[in-house]
């Protein structure tokens, strides 16, 4: 079941190496940005080279989600939104967050944190558990759908179903809260 | 230099597309042939409707550059690519630059994974539709950045329904492919197939584009027919929804040039506009490319299922590939892409003699001649039996498509535009509502046996 051996990946340090950057650059741009158009770009920049990454790990479905999901659907709602506001005058004005302090703070103990598991995991132990499931690039959708809806092995059925309910709550009330009379 | 020829022959005798196979080489060339073949298309697309339109019209349409007007498109792409190109000068220069680049890269993306033939795709994907779908639905974001960029009026009111447009229709069109999706693996066979291979011990159905016409081809039935009517509507349906998605008339509303002089795309000229020219009529192509992979077959012939007769012609018939049916219809249409060519040659030779006696027109003349030799010559070639067993399906799925193109035209040429909350009420209140119950009756119907089954205490 080893994917790796029906295809050969090609080129892999070069690809990770360059879609990881992108999502970085495009993550500082996010932050960095003053025009919120600009920032919403970026955006969708890291996220499509986000999805890019699923792709290397042998996860085509969650790619194709969040594809459509993320980049196709909620950053254009996103981007309808910003443009509906005042971008020239958000432009102009001083930026006014206080948590750099606390930001940097966080952002710190992550990265600790990362290079502690890394260093620990390099030193003897492995950083994955071995013998995981990994199913072939070419089964990735229907080993999704075994997990949710199979009669023996399907055991997210419920939880798929309780995430979508809550969905549907959200939606209604948003249309509840975003109008006067119904 | 040995190794490197017997690596690019390795791939000839397999049976993957080249992206399969993951041969490199191969898969640009493929890639460089999709990218050939379909600026080639846009610039026969562009001739063709407007000479098919003005014919509707009862004009005649582009005359003047060369026989026909058949190098008018030329004429025209030298003329976008000369003309000074404009910034406004408000504009937001950077996602103004990037916003015709954004539809561009969406529209010919997508043609990574359209199976012309079950080797001559770039490559199959297991996500295939979903890879495309989602590919397709990022042209809005280039739309709407663009039409926000240009910093006007009209276009910021041609993009902002656009994406009001796309992101509904988009419903609508997602629920009619999932009904057909659900179909490669409903109410037919009952183990592994096409080659997905199985997870746990039930049939799975597939996603993959090729997989998808693998199915219909096991199954004996283009998808449109199948599970009659239920089929035909979701086509239906996906019919509507691509015509909107794609901006064309009776859909036009983004750059409905009575009402926004020409919508999102207003502030472009030059070069980007072409580009913005350009993405539209691949995605159009990439539309009618679902459409018939998912309903009409693929590249599979008409009547895939019926074969006739066994006949032999040496050296001639049957085809090299063993597996390959040997029918005496098979062979007929085998014959077909040859002759579509011979025809279409035969008809630039009706022209020639029809062309004007006056010596300024000789040189048209001419070119019109070798036109039609070239074609004719084509057409030859697809007669060898190396060529003929290798385009067949190529192109069945070109023919299918040009109908669809054909069908755009017509489209244009027929309905008046919508207004928009007729529009809005056509997606939502009458495609959504017939596709969920479509989606539900696919379900029921696929699995009549099992519920048949749980009702009268079978089954486990």
């Amino acid at each position: 079941m080893n994917p790796a051996a029906t295809n050969p990946p090609v080129a892999t340090p070069f690809f990770f190496y360059l879609l990881a950057a992108t999502m970085i650059i495009g993550g500082i741009l996010v932050i960095t940005r003053k025009n919120a158009v600009h920032s919403a770009m970026a955006l969708i920049t890291a996220l499509l080279a986000q999805s890019g990454l699923y792709l290397m790990l042998y996860a085509p479905f969650v790619a194709g989600v969040q594809i459509i999901l993320y980049a196709g659907g909620i950053m254009v709602l996103f981007l309808f939104v910003i443009m509906l506001i005042n971008i020239e005058r958000t432009v102009k004005e001083r930026q006014f967050n206080k948590q750099w302090l606390v930001g940097i703070v966080a952002a710190a103990a992550l990265g600790g944190l990362f290079i502690a598991v890394y260093t620990t995991a390099t030193a003897g132990k492995p950083l994955f558990p071995e013998g995981r499931v990994t199913y072939g690039e070419g089964q990735n959708t229907q080993a999704v759908a075994a997990l949710l809806f199979d009669r023996s092995a399907g055991q997210y059925m419920f939880a798929f179903e309780i995430a979508s309910l809550l969905l549907l709550v959200a939606i209604i009330g948003a249309v509840v809260m975003a109008k006067k009379r119904i | 230099m040995h190794d490197f020829i017997q690596y690019i022959q390795s791939y000839l005798d397999s049976d993957k597309t080249p992206g399969g196979a993951g041969n490199i080489f191969w898969a640009t060339v493929y890639i460089l042939l999709v990218f050939g073949g379909l600026s080639v298309a846009v610039i026969a697309m562009n001739w063709l409707e407007r000479k098919i339109l003005a014919h509707m019209q009862v004009r005649l349409g582009p005359m003047r550059v060369g026989p026909h007007g058949l190098l008018q498109p030329i004429a025209d792409a030298l003329k976008l690519l000369l003309k000074e190109d404009i910034i406004p000068a408000e504009a937001d220069k950077i996602v103004f630059w990037i916003a015709p680049f954004i539809v561009t890269l969406a529209a010919f993306t997508v043609f990574v994974v359209v199976p012309f033939g079950p080797t001559h795709a770039i490559t199959d994907m297991n996500i295939g539709i979903l890879f495309m779908l989602g590919v397709s639905s990022l042209s809005v974001l280039g739309i709407v950045t663009a039409g926000w960029a240009s910093n006007s009026h009209y276009p910021l009111i041609g993009a902002l329904r656009s994406s009001a447009q796309m992101v509904s229709y988009e419903v609508a069109m997602g629920l009619a492919v999932v009904s057909v999706i659900m179909m490669t693996s409903l109410g037919s066979l009952a183990t592994g197939l096409y080659g997905v291979g199985n997870v746990g011990s039930q049939a799975s159905g597939t996603l993959s584009m090729i997989g998808i016409v693998q199915a219909q081809q096991a199954q004996g039935v283009w998808f449109i027919f199948k599970f009659f009517p239920l089929g035909l509507i979701a086509f239906a349906i996906f019919a509507i929804a691509m015509v909107a998605e794609t901006n064309r008339a009776p859909f036009d509303l983004p750059e409905a040039e009575s009402e926004l002089t020409a919508g999102f795309h207003t502030e472009y000229s030059g070069f980007r506009w072409s580009l913005f020219f350009l993405a539209e009529y691949s995605a159009m192509i990439a539309v009618s490319s679902i459409a018939v992979t998912l309903w009409l077959g693929g590249w599979l012939r008409p009547f895939p299922g019926v074969h006739g007769p066994s006949i032999a012609i040496p050296h001639i018939w049957p085809p090299a590939d063993p597996s390959a049916p040997t029918g005496r219809l098979d062979f007929v249409f085998a014959l077909c892409p040859g002759i579509a060519f011979l025809l279409l040659g035969a008809m630039c030779f009706y022209n020639v003699q029809r062309m004007p006696q006056h010596p300024l027109f000789k040189i048209q003349t001419m070119g019109l001649a070798g036109f039609g030799a070239t074609l004719g010559l084509i057409g030859l070639a697809m007669f060898i039996p190396a060529v003929r067993d290798r385009v067949e399906d190529i192109f069945w799925f070109s023919a299918k498509v040009a109908a669809f193109m054909y069908l755009y035209i017509w489209y244009r040429g027929t309905f008046p535009r919508y207004r928009f909350d007729q529009l809005m009420k056509v997606g939502w209140k009458v495609l959504l509502p017939i596709g969920l119950a479509l989606l539900i009756l696919t379900a029921v119907v696929g699995m009549r046996a099992e519920i048949w089954a749980q009702f009268t205490g079978g089954l486990r």
